[in-house]
């Protein structure tokens, strides 16, 4: 084929179109790393865990969440003899550098808390850009580059787990440490946590420990109610755990 | 059939116009990968998996501190991850020589998980520090690594694990 002038002022920009993508490329998946393999999930076992805050810290560090912000936190409970469907909740700080002591009666325990990475999650359904989505893994990640920033998935989220980071003013959540997991690492909080009251698990590994706990202990998700396919398990929690 | 045709054209050639400038606007806009996966760009999953990590995991600790290995195996803190007390030392396992990890001040760190608080197990070994200690750092008496004191000869300051 001749290139008249014609036929060049045609190819142009189409090659103008190809030339961004060449440029761009393919940004590097982790080797051997298949999506349709996994199916991510923790467990969070509620008697083990002593509220130290390492989880909220190594995450914070991990993935430079800004002060003041949780994408994973810790939630003190303490529930009153007469009143256990009022328990007091609280969270100072996230729980991110411990809790003061508080010698009281009744029920105390510490509830950490994440993104649940819920099958049928509610903030995706609501993205109205598609820049949130349930990965093939089972991963509830937000691009970036995508989001508006209208919050509508921070008020869909039944956990509170969103929020709007002030520096790129998009949605920002637990990634479950996508770029850890997916290079064969464990969370960054399950790395740290010193009781191993938090447990990285692949549902779809068959070897994977987290069978066998399901089978002998009774778990519960937060908020069953509300059907969003919750992945994160919870061991010994308390009925007044919201 | 139709007296004037012209009109019929023109309209149909603008419409075409119309659909080719849509077709070729929508190519270039919406990025290659939206729609590999789902209604979401896939290069986004790429994107974020991408990320350098910061904590390095203990089994690349692991791999050069054996004689800490060893230590840790004689007590109940085999079960606490390196980097819980070390903090994130990915760059340090990149770089062991010109990155050190920074020295820890044990009277913070302990009482991070041992403080008394009631909320915690209570299993869980738990002291008021100014009762037990009387500000006095943990590591006079306690080797982190293997905190248990078993007699008062082995009570000496945190020195090993260092080269």
């Amino acid at each position: 084929m001749d290139i008249t002038r014609r036929r060049l002022l045609i190819l142009l920009p189409a090659a103008a179109v190809a030339w961004k993508y060449v440029q761009a490329g393919t940004p590097e998946a982790a080797p051997n790393y298949k999506l349709t393999e996994h199916w991510w999930s923790m467990l969070i076992d509620i008697p083990k865990c002593i509220g130290c805050g390492s989880c909220v810290r190594a995450c914070a560090e991990e993935n430079d969440v800004p002060e003041g912000y949780y994408r994973t936190w810790i939630e003190r409970y303490h529930v009153a003899d007469w009143k256990i469907e009022r328990p007091d909740v609280e969270s100072p700080n996230g729980g991110k550098q411990g809790f003061p002591p508080n010698e009281i009666g009744g029920k105390n325990f510490f509830v950490p808390k994440l993104c649940n990475h819920c099958a049928d999650s509610p903030c995706t359904q609501v993205c109205p850009v598609g820049a949130t989505f349930v990965t093939p893994d089972g991963v509830v990640l937000v691009d970036k580059s995508y989001c508006l920033g209208c919050r509508y998935c921070v008020q869909a989220c039944p956990y509170g787990c969103r929020f709007i980071n002030p520096k790129t003013d998009t949605a920002e959540k637990c990634t479950l440490c996508y770029h850890r997991i997916t290079k064969g690492l464990t969370t960054a909080c399950c790395e740290v946590c010193p009781t191993g009251a938090r447990q990285l698990a692949d549902l779809k590994n068959p070897r994977d420990p987290i069978h066998e706990f399901l089978r002998r202990h009774t778990v519960q998700v937060l908020k069953p109610h509300m059907a969003t396919g919750s992945k994160v398990f919870y061991n010994g929690m308390d009925g007044s755990v919201r | 059939m139709f007296k004037d045709v012209e009109h019929l054209i023109r309209l149909a050639v603008v419409m075409a116009i119309a659909l080719i400038a849509f077709v070729t606007l929508r190519a270039v806009v919406v990025p290659h990968s939206f729609g590999q996966y789902g209604h979401y760009r896939g290069d986004a999953i790429r994107e974020i998996a991408a990320r350098p990590v910061a904590f390095a995991g203990h089994d690349v600790c692991e791999s050069c501190h054996t004689d800490v290995v060893e230590q840790k195996k004689q007590g109940k803190h085999v079960v606490v991850p390196c980097e819980a007390c070390h903090g994130a030392q990915a760059r340090h396992a990149d770089d062991p020589v010109s990155v050190k990890p920074a020295k820890l001040d044990t009277a913070v760190l302990c009482a991070r998980c041992h403080e008394a608080n009631s909320a915690k197990p209570k299993g869980f070994p738990q002291v008021v520090a100014s009762d037990h200690s009387g500000g006095l750092a943990c590591d006079a008496c306690h080797q982190p690594h293997r905190p248990k004191i078993e007699d008062s000869t082995e009570a000496k300051p945190a020195t090993e694990g260092k080269r």
